[in-house]
């Protein structure tokens, strides 16, 4: 159960740090840490105390079938970051932009639009 | 043949094609999407009349394996992702000669429409966010194109509060899994109706709720429509119109329709729907208000129209959130039915009549170079085909009969009155006055009034960009006028598909 309370603590620092910082690097590290606090969510669903690794050989006595983890949520993971990568590399791309056109980090100065 | 791989397959591949031809050809996307699109169009109006039907990815039978489930409500999705898609991308060959890297736009474009496509014809949780995900990304793109100051906040916004959807959905979809041991909607939805019944799940409650949220965000609807605003006005035109006609819904209304009523089993009373049905009314009357009341006050062509996208949103997620709390309560089935009809023919007539408003606007943008209407007007002279195309599309959306917005508001206002809503229906009924105002002010600042410095020198804009506004007019006409000729083929079964949890799990399941 702490696990799970840790990851949620986790996810709520990336939160906090997307919602306090103004300075829209700070912003995205923000989004990154909430991504990997679901990824690591995830991990903790798919696991098992010495869970041994889900590859089926001929005549595998039960007991070890047993301690299999659950590959499922691995595979999950894996797309999700390949993903948060793809997301992550595109925000990095528009934070530079942004800073060519006003030469600062700093959401304030750069937010002109109303919302 | 079964199409349905196709409709993911063939945008993805073009997607593919398209950059890498584009290396020593610099027009391969002008030739390959239209013809993509096209298409696409075509399987879709084809896929109207088949039957539900199920394709196993690789062969691999559900649960174990991956599949496409397409019904009732998937082929009305896209029938409005592909056609919208179709005439945004012939608006797109003139309009979008002005940008550079045209090449990168059709790939993205054609992105956008494969994870479209693949969201409404998943039938598996993680694969409707894999597909959310590739639509998203290449909207983020899309709308910073201009790599103005402006576009990129806007599309910085936007790809941070929708990187915080994915977040929560992942989350969500990850709940789901632990507590039922399945990402397959059908067999997610067994396993819930089986073993909670009508009790209620705090985890599955959890997860509701984040997708409700996650899913909210990326239809915009009030709280979460911080977004929209700016991303729909800064993006080129013919994105602006995919955005506001068909993303927001294929995401965001498609998505909390097939995730409450098919796998949460909103419509067989299970634990908690009621909740959920009431929060999905009380976003949709959020929605209505202040999409309402801020698109008022704009005087930005587009950005008025990305108001009004917001409270038409909430409008069809009124018919669909009234047609739930009916079936979660145990109401009268016929209606809950007309509840969500209304909602599901709200939708296409948006997508149909917002799609035009926004190509329109571009067209007016592309004549004048302003989209700010104090500086419009007198179009009439001018523009005569654009003008009589905003003319309608302002007629529909405004719900002045016998157009088709008209006659959807109507069907939501009746179910809402019929569900013992009267507050609700009250509300619906003043904003729809209030729809009207704000497109009279349109019609009168750009369309009529007296004539500006601008608008002397504009001149009609070419054929390619005037003849998808026709055919755009046309379909919204037709929506008004023709519901016995197309209510039967695609809004019924949609309606019916949504209503029959228990058939969508027989179909997929077998």
């Amino acid at each position: 159960m702490t696990v799970y309370f840790l990851c949620v603590v986790l996810l709520t620092m990336g939160l906090y740090c997307l919602v306090a910082k103004k300075n829209i690097v700070k912003k995205v590290l923000g989004i990154v840490i909430m991504d990997y606090a679901v990824n690591l969510y995830l991990i903790i669903i798919g696991y098992k105390t010495g869970g041994v690794a889900p590859i089926i050989e001929a005549d595998m006595p039960l007991s070890t079938l047993e301690r299999f983890v659950d590959p499922l949520p691995q595979a999950l993971v894996l797309t999700s970051i390949v993903i948060g990568l793809g997301v992550m590399s595109l925000m990095v791309a528009m934070c530079i932009r942004l800073y060519e056109k006003h030469g600062t980090f700093d959401m304030s100065v750069i937010s002109k639009l109303r919302g | 043949m079964n199409l349905v791989p196709l409709f993911v397959a063939v945008p993805l591949a073009a997607a593919f094609i398209i950059p890498l031809l584009g290396i020593w050809w610099k027009k391969s996307g002008e030739v390959l999407a239209p013809v993509c699109t096209a298409i696409l169009a075509i399987m879709a109006i084809v896929q109207t009349g088949a039957p539900a039907s199920v394709h196993h990815m690789g062969g691999w039978a559900p649960p174990v394996g991956i599949a496409m489930v397409s019904d009732g409500l998937s082929t009305l999705l896209l029938i409005a992702i592909n056609i919208v898609a179709f005439v945004s991308i012939i608006f797109s060959l003139k309009y979008m000669r002005v940008y550079t890297g045209l090449t990168k736009y059709y790939a993205l474009f054609m992105l956008m429409v494969a994870g479209m496509n693949g969201v409404v014809l998943s039938g598996d949780l993680f694969n409707i966010y894999v597909f959310l995900e590739i639509a998203s990304i290449a909207s983020y793109a899309l709308v910073a194109f201009g790599v103005d100051a402006e576009e990129l906040e806007a599309g910085f916004k936007y790809l941070i509060l929708g990187s915080v959807a994915s977040v929560m959905l992942l989350f969500a979809i990850g709940t789901v899994y632990a507590v039922t041991g399945s990402l397959n909607m059908a067999d997610v939805a067994r396993e819930i109706s089986v073993r909670f019944g009508t009790t209620m799940n705090p985890a599955l409650l959890l997860a509701g709720a984040m997708f409700l949220m996650g899913f909210g965000l990326k239809a915009a609807l009030v709280p979460f429509h911080a977004w929209l605003p700016d991303a729909h006005p800064s993006a080129p035109a013919p994105i602006s119109a995919m955005l506001s006609g068909v993303v927001i819904k294929s995401l965001g209304i498609y998505a909390i329709c097939r995730v409450f009523f098919h796998v949460f089993g909103v419509a067989s009373g299970a634990g908690g729907s009621i909740i959920f049905a009431n929060a999905m009314i009380a976003f949709a009357v959020l929605s209505i208000v202040l999409g309402g009341l801020l698109a008022i006050g704009q005087w930005d062509y587009k950005r008025l129209l990305a108001y009004s996208s917001i409270g038409q949103v909430g409008y069809i997620m009124l018919g669909i959130g009234v047609g739930a709390r009916v079936l979660a309560t145990g109401g009268q089935l016929s209606v809950a039915a007309l509840a969500i009809l209304g909602g599901l023919f709200h939708l296409i007539n948006h997508a149909a009549f917002k799609s035009l408003l926004f190509l329109s606007s571009g067209a007016v943008q592309h004549a004048t170079g302003t989209r700010d209407m104090k500086q419009l007007g007198g179009l009439r002279e001018s523009m005569p085909i654009t003008s009589w195309t905003i003319n309608l599309g302002t007629l529909s959306i405004a719900g002045v009969p016998p157009f088709s917005g008209f006659w959807s508001k109507l069907i939501i206002i009746i179910a809402t009155i019929k569900a013992g809503h009267y507050a609700i229906a009250a509300v619906a009924m003043a904003f729809a006055f209030v729809t009207l105002a704000y497109y009279v002010k349109v019609q009168r600042e750009v369309v009529f009034g007296s004539v500006t410095k601008l608008v002397e020198k504009a001149r009609e804009v070419p054929a390619l960009m005037y003849v998808p506004l026709i055919i755009l007019a046309i379909v919204c006409v037709g929506f008004g006028l023709l519901y016995p000729v197309f209510g039967a083929r695609i809004l019924e079964p949609a309606r019916d598909a949504l209503m029959n949890g228990t058939e969508y799990i027989q179909l997929v399941l077998g």
